[in-house]
């Protein structure tokens, strides 16, 4: 076993432990935390494949932005501080099935997607050509996703503002 | 090489030998996983010993602006406040409040002074000679990795806020996350327009894309940059969330002793890393005459230090929604426009007037210099009269609505 699959397989538990306790622990306030972990260990993964920026990004994204939304979230609900809770409700039946189906889809994807080795190195900057190619060759997804994001943003100002009277 | 400049690098090069081939005869990356391992010991150590040096210098800068005498007990000139100081952490008694929630809560604290801590890994204390630049670790993506760690604070703030079991507490993180979430906005819009002058994001590649400190071609980024600074790290005018007056102590109210020294640490040495960080990427990092590189950047962090230390003891603090408005209405538009500006003006500079940073620095600095200036001034100019009609509305909204009201009032004066 290299040094590199032992940080792996390290790093692969975190992920997954911490991930299976954010649908298990009983308190919401534990579980974004594990969140957190879960997120922070997909982050670790990204470093050990060379791509510093995507988990930098990964960082950024989902811990600094994604996982405080949802621990203000829980912050603000009801009852947080009761340690104990039920943690299924009456759509638990609805929602294995749904699990499960995407299992099975993503199992067969997964098996049958021909995975090929790369042996050339990682360049060594990477952020460069990643920049180039957005504003390049994927521009208009990129607009795209920027208009859509303005869009949201806009619809989230007009729902939260204050009406004045009248309206 | 010069013994003086580059004694971190002979340390560790000898090191490499001892351990390796010279020595020990230890395979190669566990060699490298050892002098990792000291890089970060030796890191964790300075940014823990200039928060010790750190405490007393600001109390005594603060007492003299205060005209005050500061610290002058323990040893001369009070030198040393820090050692008395931890020994009275250590022997406090360490409470844990009825209802918290013990495991976040003892956690909460480490992950502050970490999540502060992490800064310094990129930080460049000195130049590449070919043995590799005098840093914890070089990053390709330095300046991103420094915003990426901040985010982690975050979560230690919320930690502390919910698992306090305190309602101050709760008020506190949330005003906390609130600040230091608005003011990222303008440190990453203001970070961008350095990348986007240097053309990386490597810490040491920046220092050396300076042909002029960028404070002169980016001055108007560069003080963008120290105000969000220094809200990131909560300090005096933007230390809402610990306004003792409002919310008592913010989130850090339940703890006491070693943890609650552990949050204060975690302040400092966040402070002290935006100082760092504004000394590498606008004032030309480690290069300067004679000395060597690492007192250079010492002086030059420790400069930026004293001016946090300067406001620190003369403004006072902030109000909630004003700290909201000052961000959202002025800092954000004003980087916003700065990135647009500084983006037309170089090109402008580069292509029609033919001066580059790499032929003539100095004309190519102090053009744009003077554009920031123009920026600066309407935009200041903008805020000076936004901030008095801000003051005309709020009498007309403070006067009592009938003269009935008033009336007692002023019968009882007379």
């Amino acid at each position: 076993m290299t040094i590199t699959q032992f940080f792996f397989i390290l790093f692969a538990i975190i992920t997954l432990v911490s991930g299976l306790r954010v649908v298990t622990t009983k308190t919401m306030f534990h579980a974004a935390l594990y969140l957190v972990i879960c997120l922070f260990g997909v982050a670790l993964l990204f470093v050990l494949l060379e791509a510093g920026f995507l988990a930098a990004v990964q960082v950024i994204v989902y811990i600094g932005a994604i996982a405080i939304l949802i621990i203000f979230a829980v912050m603000l609900t009801r009852g947080m501080m009761e340690p104990k809770g039920p943690t299924l409700n009456s759509q638990s039946g609805l929602a294995a099935v749904v699990a499960a189906a995407m299992l099975f889809i993503l199992i067969r994807v997964l098996t049958s997607f021909q995975f090929q080795a790369v042996t050339a190195d990682v360049p060594s900057d990477n952020v460069i050509q990643l920049g180039q190619s957005i504003v390049g060759q994927f521009v208009l997804p990129f607009e795209v996703a920027s208009v859509l994001l303005l869009a949201a943003m806009i619809g989230a100002i007009y729902i939260a503002r204050e009406r004045k009277k009248g309206e | 090489m010069n013994p003086v400049n580059d004694i971190f690098i002979i340390i560790a090069n000898f090191l490499r030998t001892l351990l390796g081939a010279g020595g020990l005869h230890l395979a190669d990356w566990f060699v490298e996983l050892i002098m990792a391992v000291l890089r970060a010991a030796l890191l964790g150590t300075f940014a823990l010993l200039i928060f010790m040096i750190l405490t007393w210098i600001e109390r005594k800068v603060v007492a003299r602006i205060q005209d005050r005498l500061g610290p002058n007990v323990a040893g001369p000139w009070g030198i040393l406040l820090p050692i008395a100081d931890g020994i009275k952490m250590i022997v406090k008694e360490d409470t844990v409040p009825a209802g918290a929630d013990k495991a976040v809560f003892n956690l909460a604290p480490l992950v502050a002074a970490v999540a502060a801590m992490l800064v310094y890994a990129v930080i460049p204390f000195g130049p590449d000679t070919g043995h590799g630049a005098l840093a914890g670790a070089d990053l390709n993506i330095g300046i991103f990795y420094i915003l990426a760690v901040g985010a982690v604070s975050l979560i230690a703030i919320l930690m502390a806020g919910w698992s306090s079991n305190n309602k101050y507490a709760l008020v506190g993180a949330f005003r906390a996350v609130a600040e230091l979430l608005s003011y990222e906005v303008p440190q990453v819009l203001s970070i961008t327009v350095v990348v986007m002058l240097a053309g990386t994001m490597q810490m040491t590649q920046i220092v050396q894309a300076q042909t002029v400190p960028f404070i002169f071609p980016l001055f108007a980024t560069a003080i963008i940059f120290f105000i969000s600074g220094v809200a990131e790290s909560g300090r005096t005018p933007f230390d809402l969330v610990e306004a003792e007056s409002e919310i008592v102590a913010g989130y850090h109210i339940e703890y006491s002793a070693m943890k609650f020294s552990m949050f204060f640490l975690g302040e400092f040495v966040h402070a002290f890393a935006v100082c760092a960080v504004f000394a590498t990427v606008f004032l030309n990092g480690w290069e300067g005459p004679i000395l060597p590189p690492y007192v250079w950047f010492l002086i030059k962090s420790g400069a930026i230090f004293f001016i946090m230390m300067w406001i620190r003891g003369t403004l006072p603090r902030f109000r909630i929604d004003q700290l909201m408005a000052f961000n959202w209405k002025f800092l954000v538009p004003l980087s916003l426009v700065n990135l647009l500006v500084v983006a037309v003006a170089d090109t402008i500079v580069r292509t029609m007037l033919h001066f580059t940073p790499d032929g003539n620095p100095w004309v190519w600095g102090l053009i744009l210099f003077a554009v920031n200036l123009v920026m600066l001034f309407i935009a200041f100019g903008l805020l000076g009269r936004g901030a008095r009609r801000g003051i005309d509305d709020r009498r007309t909204i403070t006067r009592l609505p009938e003269d009935k009201a008033a009336a007692p009032a002023s019968a009882q004066a007379n």
